[in-house]
């Protein structure tokens, strides 16, 4: 299950020096904000924080984001393993073509990734006046919202499966073939497992930047409290209404998401890092 | 009387053709991997694809499994059209270079894996799953592994998980990937002559890719050599090694020496020496080829070719003895008792090709 001890490396006398530097930095930057948001959360006690939680805006917020991250998650998942899938196992022309599409959510601005959305499908886009003929609404919706966070989202998973799958090459499926097993028994009895834990990483990280997104879902939204506003809304909204105590508590609950994750993924990290991707192999 | 003909119909079922390989060619993008290869192998034969690296013995015998899709040429397998089947429908069992054992699966989920995905129909019942897990484990000598997983297993005994997986589905046809070439150099021996046993035991076709030619020529009944994507020779092993067809065939099955040399009317002449040129040799300049054992050593007023002892080691029972001939340098090695007393360097004498090979010169 585990791989061999690394090799120990004895630092230089210098290192211990630049160890300390390097987590008061990350002190400054990372615990101390972070101590910050819980602090200012429960600054006018624990019942102001529950107040502000129940209030309908916030539940509706809470509920949004939930169900925002529950159709995009499974969607991205399905995604990713199928790109994952085509890219690792076959030889196609354009293949470094859509690998670079898969990663281009990473190198441009989300909210590029939302104004596209509102280009196509807003009242003076596209598609536009077809759609408010039709009495759809996309923008300013549910859907802008989870085709927001899909594009934004659309590397996580593929990313995490490309390197494995390609590491695990395709002898196992062949193997399968050859003992009489269809295609989809093969991919269910045979590659579905062997990718299961970096498909959970990846739906981890994918889950977290769901919840989390500001930029893309911002433009697509329109800020219709209780309706349309994100978690990650909600809190910009209430700190610009000098709501403090409210902002700060929603941003607890993302901040609470987040260290979650951070901890399922150190997890799935320490137990099952052979069956990760090669890069985080030791 | 009966007892005769039953022989003879024994023998015309082990003569009878399985696979026919008929002018299969295939290529990735522009290189041609297989060119116009057309091969036969019999019911239960033992056939070896022997090849140095890029030679298509891989991709013939992924041919054979379905794994790739010739271009042109066509396959049968007791005279059924095998390219019209699918992988899974050959019943071929395969087992891959790097055995590509299910790595989330204990042995026997393994090995139980090509019954538990046949048709519901088809299927057979749990305990006669079991039972047959046990007998394979038992074939392939594993008993009491089933339970671990192919992560704790040596390369020996992957291996022989890989190999009772792929019997367990009862195939038609074995088709091994290079079956030893994960294995160090004793367990290989053992295996070898194993899986020798186990095929005249389990009496099915198999077809085997190897790069080396010491194991196909130990283990193979006919072996098919291949360079290039084409068929270069096909025989049985002591067919090959008494006559290679060609200096690619001689330099790949073993250690060679070569000198120029010259055929008119019969006479082999090489360097000063004459002698009666092999049967079938060509007529005009030619490539002379012998095995660096095949030699005999001749005192200096004796037959054969000039030749002055460069150095001499004794290694084990044999004496390697390195001589130049005609200038250039030859490494003999002869068993210790042929080899000359007291042979040293600076000495001059005469050696003798005892089995000379004669091919055209290029």
């Amino acid at each position: 299950m585990s791989a061999a001890a690394a090799p120990t490396v004895r630092l230089p006398g210098i290192a211990p020096l630049l160890l300390l530097g390097a987590v008061a930095i990350m002190g400054g930057l990372i615990i101390l904000p972070l101590l910050a948001v819980f602090h200012d959360a429960f600054s006018k006690g624990l019942q102001a924080f529950f107040a502000a939680l129940k209030e309908p805006d916030a539940l509706a917020a809470i509920r949004l984001t939930l169900l925002v991250a529950a159709i995009s998650v499974p969607l991205n998942a399905v995604f990713g393993v199928a790109a994952a899938w085509a890219i690792a196992k076959f030889e196609f022309k354009g293949k470094s073509l859509l690998l670079t599409l898969i990663d281009l959510p990473f190198s441009i601005s989300p909210v590029v990734s939302g104004l596209v959305w509102v280009l196509l499908f807003g009242a003076q886009g596209f598609f536009g006046e077809w759609l408010m003929d039709h009495d759809l609404k996309i923008i300013f919706a549910l859907p802008g919202l989870v085709l927001a966070t899909i594009l934004v989202t659309f590397p996580f998973v593929a990313r995490e499966l490309i390197p494995l799958m390609q590491d695990q090459g395709s002898d196992e499926e062949a193997a399968a073939l050859t003992l009489g097993a269809g295609g989809f028994t093969t991919f269910w009895k045979i590659t579905l497992p062997n990718i299961r834990w970096a498909l959970l990483y990846g739906v981890l990280l994918c889950n977290a930047r769901a919840m989390g997104e500001f930029g893309a879902v911002s433009v697509v939204s329109g800020h219709i409290r209780g309706e349309t506003n994100t978690l990650p809304l909600h809190v910009e909204v209430l700190y610009n209404d000098y709501e403090y105590v409210g902002a700060f508590a929603a941003a607890s609950i993302l901040a609470s998401l987040g260290l979650l994750t951070l901890i399922l993924k150190t997890a799935l990290e320490w137990r099952h890092a052979g069956e990760l991707g090669a890069r985080r192999r030791h | 009387m009966p007892a005769n003909s039953e022989r003879v119909v024994g023998i015309e079922i082990a003569s009878r053709k399985a696979l026919e390989i008929n002018g299969v060619s295939k290529a990735f993008g522009r290189f041609p991997a297989l060119k116009n290869v057309s091969l036969h192998a019999r019911d239960k034969e033992f056939l070896a694809l022997l090849g140095p690296s890029g030679s298509g013995k891989t991709t013939l015998l992924r041919v054979l499994a379905g794994l790739e899709t010739p271009d042109a040429g066509e396959v049968r397998f007791d005279d059924e059209d095998f390219l019209s089947l699918p992988v899974r429908r050959r019943k071929v069992g395969m087992v891959f270079q790097h055995y590509a054992l299910f790595r989330h699966m204990t042995v026997a989920q393994n090995i139980a894996f090509g019954l538990n995905v046949r048709p519901r129909s088809e299927r057979p019942s749990k305990s006669e799953v079991a039972d047959r897990v046990a007998h394979l484990l038992s074939l392939v000598q594993l008993e009491g592994l089933e339970k671990r997983f192919p992560s704790q297993l040596s390369g020996g005994q992957r291996q022989r998980v890989a190999l009772a997986r792929a019997l367990a589905i009862e195939p038609r046809m074995l088709l091994l990937d290079e079956p030893f070439g994960a294995l160090d150099a004793q367990v290989r021996r053992d295996l070898r002559r194993w899986l020798r046993e186990l095929h005249d035991r389990a009496g099915v076709t198999t077809v085997f890719v190897t790069h080396d030619q010491e194991e196909a020529l130990d283990l193979a009944d006919r072996v098919a050599i291949l360079k290039d994507g084409e068929l270069v020779q096909l025989g049985k092993p002591s067919e090959l090694y008494e006559a290679p067809a060609n200096p690619f065939v001689y330099d790949f099955l073993g250690a060679a020496c070569r000198l120029p040399g010259e055929v008119t009317d019969g006479r082999l002449r090489v360097a000063d020496w004459e002698l009666a040129a092999p049967k079938g040799s060509p007529q005009g300049a030619v490539e002379v080829f012998f095995r660096p054992d095949e030699v005999a050593f001749a005192p200096a007023d004796g037959a054969g070719l000039a030749a002055e002892v460069r150095a001499a080691a004794a290694r084990g029972p044999k004496v390697r003895v390195d001589v130049v001939v005609a200038g250039r340098l030859m490494e003999l090695e002869v068993h210790s008792r042929d080899a000359p007393a007291g042979v040293e360097p600076g000495q001059a004498l005469r050696i003798e090709l005892l089995r000379p090979q004669v091919y055209r010169a290029a």
